[in-house]
C-alpha cells in the first residue's frame, strides 16, 4: 500500500511536469509577510529592483541611491519590489479506511490522496511557493528539500484510527488549505476544523476521494459490512436491498461537504480513485489559482 | 434381484434410505446461507439501517428440492439400478436354432452372433441339447442335437452367405426331420419369401417357435444400368414408411491401380417408397474403371453391385480408304470422327484384318469402297456376331460400283450412279437440311440444327425394304443414313463423308450425338438365356456375404443356364463371371427385377426384437446426475448468497453459462460478423481501434471521416465510411491501416487479441498509434499516454523503430512532405528502421529501401482532431492560429493521404523508376 519515497515522487513528478507552473495568490498580504518570489507590481519589500522615485519628506537619508542620485541634482531613492509568496498547508487522511480499494486493480484511496499531494506540492515548490504538511506540524517551507521531507511523510504507513479527523495545528493565518480525505468519519470533526481555519481567514479546499465500488454499492447477499479497522460493523440479510439507502446517505454527505465549504468560502470537490489523477490534479490547480 | 419395472436393483435395501429424505428436507430448510464479511469503509453510513424483510433465512423451495433430488440420486445410485436384467429363459427339451444366414443379415451379424451365443448358453444352463441350422447352407440330413458346450465354439464360425435359401435343399431337409420334436428358435433376416411359411409351418408342427428378428430394414441395391449417358443406380428396401438418404459409392481401380471409391451419389427413399434411383454423370474415363456400386456404411452383399461389360467404353475401329494427303488434317475423312469420337471410345487403329481380331464394339469405314476378301468375309462374322459397323460414303464409294447391281451385305441400300449434288455453283435448288428424325429412329428425339445442310450425297435405290431401314432422311425425303442387321449385329451407312466436303454435318454437334446414339447399340446389355445357352463361365471375382470382394479361386465352371437362371449357391456364389470371348457378366444378389419384402409373421408366433435385452448397468448414470446437481447447487447457493455477482462471479456464472448453453448466439454473432466482413471488404474502409473512451473514439471515426474525405477528392482512393474495431470479437484483416488513439484508461488487449494484432501486422498491416501528447512531451518522455502506449506495445511484434527519415518513402507516396503535423507540430514521428545495408545511390537523394511498408507509426500529433469533420464537413478542432493553423491541418491532412497512400501502394514511390521525376519536381 506504501510505496517507496523515490518512487512516490518520480511518479508525482511524472503527473506534475504536464502543468505549467502554478501561481498561487494570497489575497491578504498584510499579514503573511513572509518573503517569496512573486512581485507583487507594488513596491515594497524585496529583491527585485522596482523603481527610482524622488525623495520625499519623511525617506531616510540611508534609503538614498546615491549613484542614481549623482547622475541628476535631485536625490533619488531605490525602491523593489514587494514580494510575497503562499503557505499552503495539505492534510492528508491517514487512517485505515483510506486503505480500501474496491478492485485489485485500482489503486487504494490512500495512494491516490498521497500522489496528488505531492503533486501539487511539487507544482508550488516549483512556483516558489510554501508547502507544508499539516501531519507533520512543520511550517510551511519551500525548496526542493521539502519535497523531500514531504514524500518521505507521505510514505508511512496508515495509522489506527478507522476514520481520520482534519487538524491543522500550525495552520498559519491567511493561508491556503488543502484537506485531501474520504470524509467517511464524523463530521463534526469536519466542520470544526474548518470552522477553526475559516476564524483564522484561511482558504482552501474539501477534496474527497472515494473508490467507485463507493459510490455504486455493488454488494448483495448476506452480509456483514465492516469497517477497515473493525471497529465498526453492520449485518444485513439482503445487501442489495440497503443501496438506495446508502446512495441517498452518501449523497446527503456530499451535500454537507459542499455547503459547508460554501459558507466557509472553501471548495469542494469528489474525486474517484477509477479516474485519472491528471484531472483530480488539474481541478485543484484550478481551485488555488481562481482568486486571481 | 429386485426388480422395479424393467429396471432391477443389485442391492435394494439401500432403497430404504430413501425414507430419510423427508428429514433430510426438514434439516435443509432451517439452515440460512453464511453470511459474507466484507471491508467496507461506507459502513460508516450504513449504520442504524436496518432491512426491509428479514425473509431469505430460508433455503429456497427449489434450492432445496434440488439438493433432495441429489440425495435421492446418491441413494438410487449405490442401489445398483440394472437396465433390462438377463432372466434365464425357461423351457426344456431339445432346442433348434434356425438362423437364415443371409446377407440380409450381415450388418449386424455380430449381434446377431452374440445373441444366438446367449441362447446356447441358456440352454446349457438349463441342460437343453441344441442344434443348429443355417437355411443358406442346410447340413445333409437331420439335425444333430448336441450338448449346448460343443455348439458354444462353433458359433463364432457362422457366416452369412450372400444368397437367399433354396428351396431344394430346405425341402430335403424337411423331409429328413422326421417325427422328432423340439422347440425353435428362428433367427430371421426379415425378408419376406415363399419357402418361409413352409419352414414355418415344419417347425410348428414339432414344438413352440419363437423368432427374433433385427429391426433394421435391409437395404439392397440393383444392378447399374446406363442409358444416354448416365449411370442409374437404384436400390429397394423392406422398410417403406420414413424417407431417408443412403450413399452410393462407386468402386473402382484409380490410375494407380489402387481400390477407391471413384465417385458418390446420394439417393433419396421417400416416404412411402420401397425403391428409388439416383444418376450419376461420369467421364466415360472414369466410368469404364467402376467395378462395382456400393451402399456406404453397410456391409451386405445385398449392397453391392458389381458392374460388367455393360459400363465399359467402347473400342472403336477407324478405317479410312488412304491416307495419302498427309498433313491436310482437316481434309482427312477420319479428323472429325477421330475427334467427335476421342472423348467417348477408345480408337483403334490399323489393318482391318488385325483391328478384327482385338474384336473391337464397333468398326467405321470412312469412304472404303472396295474390301479385300479376307477383310470382307471378317467383317461379316464380326457384325453377325454384333458388331456395329458404320460406313460413310465418299467420292470413292460414288464412283465404284460397290452395292451397284446387287446389295452388297456390307451395305443396308443398292447405291445408285453418280449420286447428287444439290446447290452447288453448276446445279439447281438449295442445299437440303435435315428432317426431323421418326420415332423408331434411333436418333429420336435429337435436336436438328438449322443450319446442317448437305450438299452433295449418294443416292440410294428405292427397293422395298428401303423405308425401312432410313433412320435419318433429308427435308426432300431422300435417306441421309441407313441401316440394315446383320445378324446380331447390324450396318449402318451415312450417305455423306466423314469430313466436311459434301455437308457440315461433321461440323455440328449433332454429328457427335448420332455417334454417340450409335455406339450405344453396339452390344445387348443384358444377355438373354438363349445367348447364354451352350456357354460355359469361370468365376473371376466372387461376393461373400458382408459384400466383399475376393478372387475366386479355383470354383468349378458354370454353364451359360444356370447363370442365366440365378440360382445362387456355393457352388455359384454372386460375383464376376467370364466367358471365353473375354465378354464377362456380373451376377449380383439382387436382379433388377427384385424386391425387398418385410416378413409377416403370424399373429402367434412371438417376434422378440434384437438389441433390446442387453443388460446395462445405470449406477454411473444415476451418479453422474447426482454429481451435476449438486454442482448445479455450488452455483445456485453462490447466486443466492450474492457471491456471483462481484467480479470473480463473472467468471463463474461465465463458465456455467458456456457448459449450459449450446452455441446458438454464437451463430448470431456470426451474422454480424459476416455482415460486417462484406461492408468492410466491398470498398477500402480505414478502421480506428475503439479504446473505450467515447468522445476519443468519436473524434478517431470523424478523423478518418475527414482524411476519406481528403482521400476522395484528391485521389483515387474512394474510402467508405471509417469504422471501429473492437480488438477483442472483431477480425482486423479487412483493414488497411487501423489508427489508434492512446488513451490512459483504455484495457490492455487480451492475448488472443495480441496474437491477431501480429498476425495483422505481419500479413502488411499498419497500425498508427497516436499518443495526442506531442504538445507535453516528445515521444518517449514519460507522459501518461506515452507510458501507456509502452505498455500496449510490450506484447506486440514491432520491428526496430528510427525517426522517419528524409527519404522514407512517407515522405513522397502522393505529396511530397518533410514535415508530419497533426494538431501539434511535433517532428517525432516514428517508422520501421531501414535495414543497415541500405545503400544511397550516387547521386540520388533517396537511398535504396525497397523493402516493405513499415507495420506501424508511432507519433504524438492528435492528426485525428486535425483531420476531424463533423457531418456537415466543418472541422471540429481548431489547429494553431489564423493561415499558418490552416497551414498545418492542410499539411496534417496531406500526411493522412500520404500514409493511406503508402498502406495502399506499399513501396511503389521507393522505386527507383520514379526518381527523375521527383528529382525533377524537387528541382534538383
Amino acid at each position: 500500500m506504501s510505496q517507496a519515497g523515490p518512487q512516490l515522487r518520480t511518479r508525482a513528478e511524472g503527473l506534475a511536469a504536464a502543468l505549467p507552473p502554478l501561481l498561487a495568490q494570497a489575497e491578504h498580504l498584510a499579514s503573511t509577510v513572509l518573503l517569496g518570489s512573486h512581485g507583487r507590481r507594488r513596491s515594497g519589500m524585496g529583491d527585485e529592483f522596482w523603481q527610482y522615485r524622488p525623495i520625499s519628506q519623511g525617506d531616510e537619508a540611508r534609503e538614498i541611491d546615491w549613484r542614481r542620485s549623482a547622475k541628476s541634482d535631485v536625490h533619488f531613492i531605490r525602491q523593489k519590489e514587494w514580494q510575497a509568496a503562499q503557505s499552503v498547508v495539505i492534510w492528508v487522511d491517514g487512517s485505515r479506511s483510506m486503505g480500501f480499494s474496491g478492485d485489485r486493480n485500482r489503486p487504494a484511496k490512500s495512494d491516490r490522496a498521497r500522489l496528488l499531494a505531492l503533486a501539487i506540492s511539487v507544482l508550488l515548490v516549483r512556483a516558489g511557493e510554501r508547502v507544508g504538511l499539516a501531519n507533520l506540524g512543520t511550517p510551511p517551507r519551500s525548496g526542493p528539500l521539502q519535497l523531500v521531507r514531504l514524500a518521505e511523510a507521505l510514505t508511512g504507513d496508515l495509522s489506527e484510527d478507522d476514520y481520520g479527523t482534519p487538524e491543522a495545528p500550525g495552520l498559519p493565518a491567511h493561508s491556503r488549505a488543502v484537506f485531501l480525505s474520504d470524509f467517511m468519519g464524523d463530521m463534526d470533526g469536519v466542520e470544526a476544523a474548518l470552522a477553526k481555519a475559516a476564524d483564522r481567514g484561511v482558504h482552501g479546499t474539501l477534496f474527497q476521494i472515494l473508490d467507485p465500488s463507493e459510490e455504486t454499492f455493488p454488494f448483495d447477499g448476506r452480509t456483514i459490512f465492516e469497517s477497515m479497522g473493525g471497529t465498526l460493523s453492520h449485518e444485513t440479510m439482503k445487501a442489495g436491498d440497503l443501496r438506495d439507502r446508502y446512495l441517498e446517505r452518501l449523497a446527503e454527505r456530499k451535500d454537507r461537504l459542499e455547503q459547508l465549504s460554501r459558507v466557509s468560502g472553501w471548495l469542494y470537490e469528489c474525486h474517484h480513485t477509477g479516474d485519472s489523477a491528471q484531472s483530480a490534479l488539474l481541478w485543484l490547480y484550478a481551485a488555488l489559482e481562481r482568486s486571481r | 434381484m429386485w426388480m422395479l419395472g424393467p429396471i432391477g436393483f443389485t442391492a435394494p435395501l439401500i432403497l430404504l434410505a430413501l425414507v430419510a429424505l423427508p428429514i433430510l428436507w426438514i434439516v435443509l430448510r432451517a439452515v440460512p446461507p453464511a453470511p459474507i464479511r466484507r471491508r467496507f469503509p461506507g459502513v460508516a453510513l450504513l449504520l442504524g439501517l436496518t432491512d426491509d424483510e428479514t425473509q431469505t433465512d430460508r433455503t429456497p423451495w427449489w434450492l432445496l428440492l434440488l439438493r433432495t433430488l441429489a440425495a435421492a440420486a446418491v441413494i438410487i445410485g449405490f442401489a445398483g439400478p440394472v437396465l433390462n436384467p438377463q432372466v434365464e429363459e425357461t423351457g426344456s427339451g431339445p432346442l433348434l436354432i434356425v438362423i437364415d444366414g443371409s446377407w440380409a443379415e450381415a450388418p449386424d451379424w455380430g449381434r446377431r452372433l452374440d445373441r444366438i451365443a446367449a441362447v446356447v448358453e441358456d440352454a446349457s444352463r438349463a441342460g437343453r441339447p441344441v442344434a443348429l441350422v443355417q437355411r443358406t447352407d442346410f447340413p445333409a440330413g437331420a439335425p444333430e442335437f448336441l450338448s449346448a458346450d460343443r455348439w458354444a465354439n462353433r458359433i463364432s464360425g457362422l457366416e452369412p452367405k450372400p444368397w437367399a435359401p433354396a428351396k431344394e435343399a430346405q425341402d430335403l431337409w424337411i423331409a429328413a426331420l422326421g417325427n422328432a420334436r423340439f422347440d425353435s428358435v428362428w433367427f430371421s433376416d426379415g425378408l419376406d419369401r415363399p419357402i418361409r411359411e413352409q419352414m414355418l409351418e415344419a417347425l410348428e408342427a414339432r414344438g413352440t417357435v419363437r423368432v427374433l428378428e433385427g429391426g433394421r430394414a435391409a437395404l439392397g441395391l440393383l444392378p447399374a444400368g446406363y442409358a444416354d449417358g448416365i449411370v442409374q443406380v437404384g436400390a429397394v428396401r423392406s422398410a417403406s414408411s420414413v424417407e431417408s438418404e443412403i450413399e452410393i459409392a462407386a468402386i473402382g481401380l484409380d490410375p494407380a491401380g489402387v481400390e477407391r471409391s471413384l465417385a458418390s451419389v446420394p439417393l433419396r427413399f421417400d416416404a412411402g417408397e420401397a425403391q428409388a434411383q439416383a444418376e450419376l454423370s461420369l467421364p466415360p474415363e472414369l466410368r469404364n474403371r467402376i467395378t462395382r456400386f456400393e451402399i456406404v456404411g453397410n456391409r451386405s452383399a445385398g449392397a453391392v453391385t458389381l458392374t460388367d461389360d455393360s459400363l465399359k467404353r467402347r473400342e472403336v475401329a477407324l478405317i479410312a480408304s488412304r491416307d495419302d494427303r498427309e498433313g491436310l488434317e482437316l481434309l482427312s475423312p477420319l479428323h472429325f470422327l477421330r475427334q467427335a469420337l476421342e472423348p467417348t471410345a477408345d480408337l483403334l487403329d490399323g489393318a482391318l484384318v488385325d483391328l478384327l481380331v482385338a474384336n473391337p464394339d464397333a468398326v467405321v469405314l470412312a469412304d472404303v469402297a472396295r474390301l479385300a476378301p479376307a477383310e470382307q468375309d471378317g467383317l461379316i462374322e464380326w457384325v453377325e456376331k454384333g458388331g456395329l459397323l458404320v460406313r460413310f460414303a465418299g467420292p470413292q464409294v460414288a464412283a465404284s460400283d460397290l452395292s451397284r447391281a446387287e446389295e452388297d451385305s456390307l451395305m443396308p441400300v443398292r447405291l445408285r450412279v453418280g449420286g447428287r449434288s444439290v446447290g452447288g455453283a453448276m446445279s439447281w435448288g438449295e442445299p437440303k437440311t435435315i428432317r426431323t428424325f421418326s420415332e423408331n429412329s434411333p436418333f429420336f428425339g435429337l435436336d436438328v440444327p438449322e443450319e446442317v445442310v448437305v450438299r452433295s450425297q449418294v443416292m440410294a435405290q428405292p427397293d422395298p425394304d428401303l423405308s425401312e431401314r432410313v433412320i435419318a432422311a433429308l427435308t426432300d425425303g431422300t435417306p441421309l443414313v441407313t441401316r440394315k442387321r446383320l445378324g446380331e449385329g447390324q450396318v449402318v451407312l451415312f450417305h455423306v463423308t466423314a469430313n466436311a466436303e459434301w455437308s457440315n454435318l461433321p461440323l455440328s454437334g449433332l454429328f457427335v450425338q448420332m455417334l454417340e446414339r450409335l455406339a450405344l447399340y453396339s452390344r445387348p446389355t443384358v444377355p438373354s438365356a438363349e445367348d447364354l445357352a451352350g456357354t460355359t463361365w469361370t468365376a473371376a471375382r466372387v461376393l461373400d456375404g458382408f459384400g466383399a470382394v475376393s478372387d475366386a479361386g479355383t470354383l468349378p465352371g458354370v454353364p451359360g443356364e444356370r447363370l442365366a437362371a440365378r440360382k445362387m449357391d456355393a457352388d455359384m456364389p454372386p460375383g464376376l463371371y467370364t466367358g471365353s470371348d473375354e465378354r464377362s457378366i456380373a451376377l449380383n444378389v439382387l436382379s433388377s427385377a427384385d424386391r425387398l419384402q418385410r416378413a409377416a409373421w403370424p399373429a402367434r408366433i412371438a417376434v422378440e426384437g434384437m438389441g433390446l435385452l442387453r443388460e446395462t448397468p445405470l449406477k454411473g448414470h444415476v451418479l453422474a446426475a447426482a454429481l451435476l446437481m449438486l454442482a448445479l447447487d455450488i452455483f445456485a447457493s453462490l447466486w443466492l448468497s450474492g457471491r456471483l455477482r462481484g467480479a470473480g462471479g463473472g467468471v463463474a456464472a461465465a463458465i456455467a453459462l458456456a457448459v449450459l448453453l449450446p452455441a446458438t448466439p454464437v451463430e448470431a454473432q456470426e451474422d454480424v460478423a459476416e455482415e460486417l466482413a462484406i461492408l468492410a471488404t466491398s470498398e477500402v474502409v480505414l478502421a480506428h481501434v475503439l479504446t473505450g473512451d467515447d468522445s476519443l473514439d468519436r473524434v478517431a471515426a470523424a478523423g478518418l471521416a475527414g482524411v476519406g474525405d481528403a482521400l476522395y477528392r484528391r485521389t483515387s482512393v474512394e474510402p467508405a465510411a471509417p469504422m471501429g474495431v473492437n480488438l477483442e470479437t472483431d477480425e482486423l484483416a479487412f483493414y488497411p491501416l487501423l489508427y489508434w488513439p492512446v488513451s490512459e484508461t483504455q484495457p490492455i488487449p487480451s492475448a488472443e487479441a495480441y496474437a491477431r494484432l501480429n498476425q495483422y501486422l505481419r500479413n502488411g498491416g499498419m497500425i498508427l498509434f497516436d499518443t495526442r501528447d506531442a504538445d507535453i512531451g516528445g515521444f518517449g518522455s514519460g507522459t501518461p499516454t506515452g507510458r501507456k502506449l509502452q505498455q500496449l506495445a510490450q506484447p506486440l511484434d514491432i520491428p526496430p523503430l528510427e525517426p522517419l527519415p528524409q527519404d522514407h518513402v512517407l515522405t513522397r507516396t502522393f505529396y511530397l512532405l518533410q514535415d508530419f503535423p497533426g494538431r501539434f507540430a511535433s517532428r517525432d514521428v516514428w517508422v520501421e528502421a531501414a535495414p543497415a545495408d541500405a545503400e544511397q545511390v550516387e547521386g540520388m537523394p533517396f537511398r535504396n529501401l525497397n523493402d516493405g511498408v513499415t507495420p506501424i507509426v508511432i507519433g504524438g500529433n492528435d492528426w485525428a482532431a486535425a483531420w476531424a469533420i463533423d457531418e456537415l464537413g466543418n472541422t471540429m478542432f481548431p489547429v494553431g492560429r489564423g493561415y499558418a493553423g490552416e497551414r498545418q491541418r492542410e499539411l496534417a491532412l496531406r500526411f493522412g493521404v500520404n500514409l493511406v497512400m503508402h498502406v495502399l501502394t506499399g513501396n511503389y514511390k521507393s522505386d527507383q523508376v520514379h526518381v527523375p521525376a521527383l528529382l525533377d519536381r524537387l528541382g534538383q
